[in-house]
This record gives C-alpha cells, structure tokens and sequence, in this order.
C-alpha cells in the first residue's frame, strides 16, 4: 500500500509486519521441526494462514483461553518445542501476565511472546484492545527480551534471533503501516540501538513503529537548522545504555518516541539516564491516560506521535 | 476456628531431632507387588519424618497439603514413573509437576528419597540463598520440570508438554497433581478442555482431593462438586482412588495411558495433615507450623505405624 505516514511526510510504500511474521514463521518451521505455533483463536488476526495451511499439526489453538495458552507454550518447551505464542498483545499481557512471569520469564523457557496489533493498532475499537501497557510492564520483569522492531526487515530479524536464543523474548509486531526503515546490511542484536542518523544537537530514541517518524522529524528539525541524531532502540530491555549515556553527553538532551505510555521506553531511558548522565528529556508517547476511540492514525496525531509533534518537544527541549 | 495463631511460633531448630534420613530409592522393579507397596508404605513414613522436620526448621511451610499428597509423590516417584536422576536430559522421560508448589517440602523430601537431590540439601529449606524455594523453581532444581506456587499453572503447562509428546510420537506420560482447592482457578478448566478435544491421552490429571482450602473447606467455599462429573464432561477417563493407598495408586498410574484414548483424571481422596491424629482434616493445619512438642508427638506417631 501507498501512504503518508502522517501529515507532511513523504509518500512512501507502507507495509504489514504481520506479513513479515508469517513468512519468518514459516521459514523458521520449515528448517527446523520444534517450531510450533500456539495461538487464542487469533488465527487471523495473526495472519497464521499460510502456517496453518503449511503445518496444521504444529498449530496449537487453544481458543479463547490466553492464560491456558502462555502456559501451554511453556509447556511445549517443557517438551523439546519452540513455541511462539501469538495474540493481540492486549490479551496477551494483561491477560496472562502472571503466566508471562512465572511460566515464560521466571521459568527461562526458550519460547517466543509475539505480541500483535499493539499499541493503538486497535483505535477505533477503544482502550480495552489499545496495548498501549505493554512495554512498561513487561520491562519490569526480570529475564525478559521485549523487542519492538521498527519494519519488516528487523521484525523478520527478531524472530530469527528469538528462535534461536534459549530464553524468553516477547516481540511486538506491528499491524499498522510502516516504511522500510533499517539499512541494507542491517543485523540486529539485542540491547544494540542502530543509528539512524548522526546528529549533535539533540537526540531522537524511538522504538517500534515510533521510529520512521523519528526520522521524519529529524528532517523537519535539519530543516530549521538543527542537526537531531536519531538512536532506533529494538529493545526497550535490554537498552544500549552505552549508546544513551553517549547521546545525552553528545547532544542537548534526549525525547523519547514510543506508541505506547511514555513509562515504557521513556521510562526506561529516564532510569538509566538519571543515574550514569543526566540529562533533558522529553516523552512523546501516550500520557498517563486511556486513549480514545479513534483510528490509529488519528490516535497518533492526537498524541503527537508524528513528525511535527515530535519535532516540537525537541524544540521544546532546545528552548526554541 | 482461627487459622491465623501460631503461624511462626518460637522456632528453635536445636530441638528439631536429629534424622538420619535414609534414601530408599525406587522400589525394585521386578519385586512382588507386596514387596513394592511396603517399600513405598515405608518411603512415606520417612519422607514424612523428614518433611515435617524441615518445616519446624524453617518456621514455614504448608504441612496439612504436604501430608495429604506425599503418598501420590513416593508412589509416582519411586515406582510409577520412567524417569531416574541420570535420565533428567532424555526427552522422553516422564514428567511430573506439582502445581501445588506451596507442598514444595513434600517434593524435594520425595525428590531426595528417589535420589534426585542430596539428602543434606533439605536442610537448606527456605534458608537464604537456598536453591529449594517456599515454592519449586525448574531453574533451580535439574529435576523440578516446572515452576509453581501461584495455583492454576501447573496443568496448562502440564498439558503443553503432553501435547509435544503426542507430536513427536512418545510414550512419555505426564503428571500433575493439582489441589482440590486449587480448581477454583478458571485457568485449569481452559487446560481439561485442551486435554480433552486434543485427546492427550498420555496425560494424567491428579487431584489431592483432601476437602481443604486455606479457610476453610472447599464445599464451604466454592464447591467443586459434581467434581467427577466435570472432568468427564471436560473429556477425562475419571478413577477415584484411596490416595493413601499405596497400592490403589499404583494400579490408577499403570492405567495410563487409558485404552480409551481420553486423558485420565485421578481423583484421589485424601485428608490434609495424614495421618497425624491432631492434624489430620483439621483445617487449621494449612500452614500452621508445629511446636516442637507437636513434632516429636507426630515422629511418635510416624514411628508406630
């Protein structure tokens, strides 16, 4: 599909991450045969067809039962499998979270959490489907990856790595649009942000689909004369704290860009920050409050998730 | 009647007696059946002796559940199961997890008797920085094979790792027992309706059905009755056995997988605190922890049994 990704942004060709998934899945069921899918029903929404259609017997749908499913994906570890567990990432986390931390996190299982539709992918159908929690809560439990790639490329990327780390690793893939973000050659490696562009008057750190909007902003800033870096972090936990402590000593301070409460990847940020460089912060993401009901890219505007919006607090930042 | 006294009393492990804890290991697997089921009536008696001193030790632990279902762990460990220390690493070894965690003393006890873990390891119960937790942790213990204590885990992870087996084709089993009191939780109803569509008949569903919950008892609570019933509804081949009866057991285990295809549900009738004459079905025994005069009454007891 062809669209902006918000006001002002160039046209560009905007791609499902759920199709990256689906094809990373398969690939990875087709060479190796402990790769399992467990799913909520969402064979849909997970656009688990051409797995389902390839490896019938390696689908493991429980219905509509979320805390059944995480610990049934435990369970299949137990037993020799890769399991990746999929669901809308708001039943996945709120849902199961207790299974999330004993079974997955505590337990150190090698399974795959693969959060769908996150954020406020689910405008419309209002803040009890918005996954707006999920980075801040699951950054809190110890012996946990939580990745948000940025595009098809390093969603693929994070599947291939999770697949093969012995450990649990939640992954939230992205339904809305996104642009092709990462460099040709790009390898992603956990707690390792990727710099998108150099810059030495103000730092952009953004995860998820956050980040292509980062980099518009940077352009709207170079365009009133401010060089902005921006920082694309995969990893909301690990975080590359040498890469943070690095921008917030280089550059005035840093702004955050999450599609999720600020208290995910600014929080993160902030905590490292306040102790090894302090520096200015700014949070763009979603406040201390429900979303309202409307589309996602309406939600994103809203809260000034966009070029615009996060071009202003960097100038806010700055103090210009 | 209160639950609440006496929860942490003066504990002074300087009195606890000195147990010479002798690890059986499993009953001889060509042995008359007479001879198994004393072997088991015996590891009982002394997983008991010691369970009950670890717990006065610590000054906590769930002595009333961990009584009710140490018969079902000497018997599933010692003689039911096809798993042995040197073949934790064999994926098809039969597994078991006590989603009970809280009886977790009644576990590592069973454990050690079955030569999974060191015998000197149990004194390390609940101590700081002790591999053996108020619950059972699988990164802490090579054979604990899942990670328990908050209730309605236990099975839908059991029921994951029966559903691998049916995969690959094994003849492994997998047991878990779950508390009566614990089927409150709606988390184990999704895993028997799993069990029974997905037919996972290499999966054995345990029920310490000792009528007690922390409070009170469970018809007094949230009744589970027509408990039977439901699990045949769910899809579950159900038996009810004596689940102090060693023997019972044995033939309820050897059962399975079931001719019919369908999961077995084993509910076995229990009493929390067996066979300890003040704390036997006496709810107050959830985890009260026993004054060192109550010890050497039930080792008095243990011992003419």
């Amino acid at each position: 599909m062809t669209a902006t990704t918000d006001a002002g942004a160039p046209e560009r060709v905007l791609h499902d991450c759920r199709d990256a998934w689906v094809a990373t899945l398969v690939e990875l069921a087709e060479a190796d045969d402990r790769v399992v899918a467990v799913v909520n029903d969402s064979v849909g929404s997970s656009k688990l067809g051409p797995f389902a259609e390839r490896f019938p017997d390696r689908l493991v749908n429980v219905g509509i039962a979320e805390q059944d499913m995480v610990g049934v994906g435990a369970g299949l570890a137990n037993g020799g499998k890769v399991p990746f567990v999929s669901a809308a990432s708001c039943f996945l986390t709120a849902r199961a979270m207790e299974q999330v931390k004993v079974d997955a996190a505590y337990s150190q299982h090698h399974m795959v959490l693969v959060g769908q539709s996150p954020g406020m992918a689910y405008g419309e159908l209002g803040p009890t489907h918005h996954s707006i929690e999920d980075l801040a809560w699951l950054r809190t439990i110890p012996g946990l990856t939580v990745a948000a790639p940025c595009d098809p490329a390093e969603t693929a990327q994070v599947l291939r790595w999770a697949a093969a780390h012995d450990g649990p690793v939640f992954v939230r893939v992205a339904r809305m649009g996104v642009p092709d973000v990462v460099p040709e050659g790009y390898r992603f490696e956990p707690g390792k942000a990727v710099t998108l562009r150099e810059g030495a008057d103000v730092t952009l750190v953004a995860t998820g689909i956050a980040v292509s909007r980062a980099l518009d902003a940077a352009d709207v800033l170079a365009a009133e004369g401010v060089d902005a870096r921006v920082l694309s972090m995969p990893t909301v936990k690990p975080l590359d704290e040498a890469a943070l402590v690095a921008a917030a000593r280089e550059t005035a301070g840093i702004v955050t860009v999450e599609e999720a409460l600020t208290s995910g990847l600014g929080g993160a940020v902030a905590e490292l920050l306040v102790t090894r460089q302090p520096a200015p912060m700014r949070f763009v993401g979603v406040p201390d409050t429900f979303a309202p009901t409307g589309s996602v890219q309406w939600l994103l505007e809203h809260f000034g998730i966009t070029a615009a919006g996060i071009a202003a607090a960097a100038r806010d930042l700055l103090g210009r | 009647m209160t639950v609440d006294e006496d929860l942490v009393p003066d504990v002074r492990p300087e009195v606890v007696p000195d147990d010479a804890f002798t690890v059986l290991g499993r009953a001889p697997g060509e042995a008359p059946r007479a001879q198994v089921v004393a072997h088991l009536t015996e590891a009982a008696r002394l997983v008991r002796r010691r369970d009950i001193q670890m717990v006065r030790a610590a000054g906590l632990g769930h002595i009333g559940g961990e009584f009710s279902v140490i018969d079902i762990l000497v018997t599933l460990y010692l003689a039911a199961m096809n798993v042995s220390p040197d073949q934790l690493g064999d994926p098809d070894r039969d597994r078991f997890i006590l989603s009970k965690g809280h009886a977790a003393a009644a576990l590592y006890t069973t454990l050690a008797m079955a030569g999974f873990l060191p015998p000197e390891q149990l004194g390390t119960f609940m101590q700081p920085l002790s591999q053996l937790n108020g619950h059972p942790a699988r990164t802490k213990i090579a054979a604990v094979e899942a990670s328990t204590g908050p209730l309605g885990h236990g099975l839908p992870i059991a029921v994951g790792t029966a559903f691998a087996g049916k995969l690959d084709g094994s003849a492994r089993r997998t047991f878990v027992v779950v508390g009566d009191g614990e089927l409150q939780e709606g988390s184990n109803w999704e895993a028997l309706m799993t069990a029974g569509n997905h037919r996972l008949s290499h999966l054995c569903v345990i029920v310490d059905r000792n009528r007690l919950q922390q409070g009170a008892r469970v018809a007094d609570t949230n009744d589970l009755e027509p408990l039977a019933d439901k699990l045949a509804a769910f899809g579950m081949d159900v038996v009810e056995v004596d689940g102090h009866d060693h023997g019972a057991l044995l033939d309820a285990f050897a059962d399975v997988p079931a001719a019919s295809g369908r999961p077995t549900a084993v509910i076995a009738h229990t009493d929390k605190g067996h066979p300890i004459s003040f704390m036997s079905d006496n709810v107050a025994w959830h985890h009260k922890v026993p004054s060192a005069e109550q010890v050497a009454q039930a080792l008095a007891e243990l011992e003419n049994r």
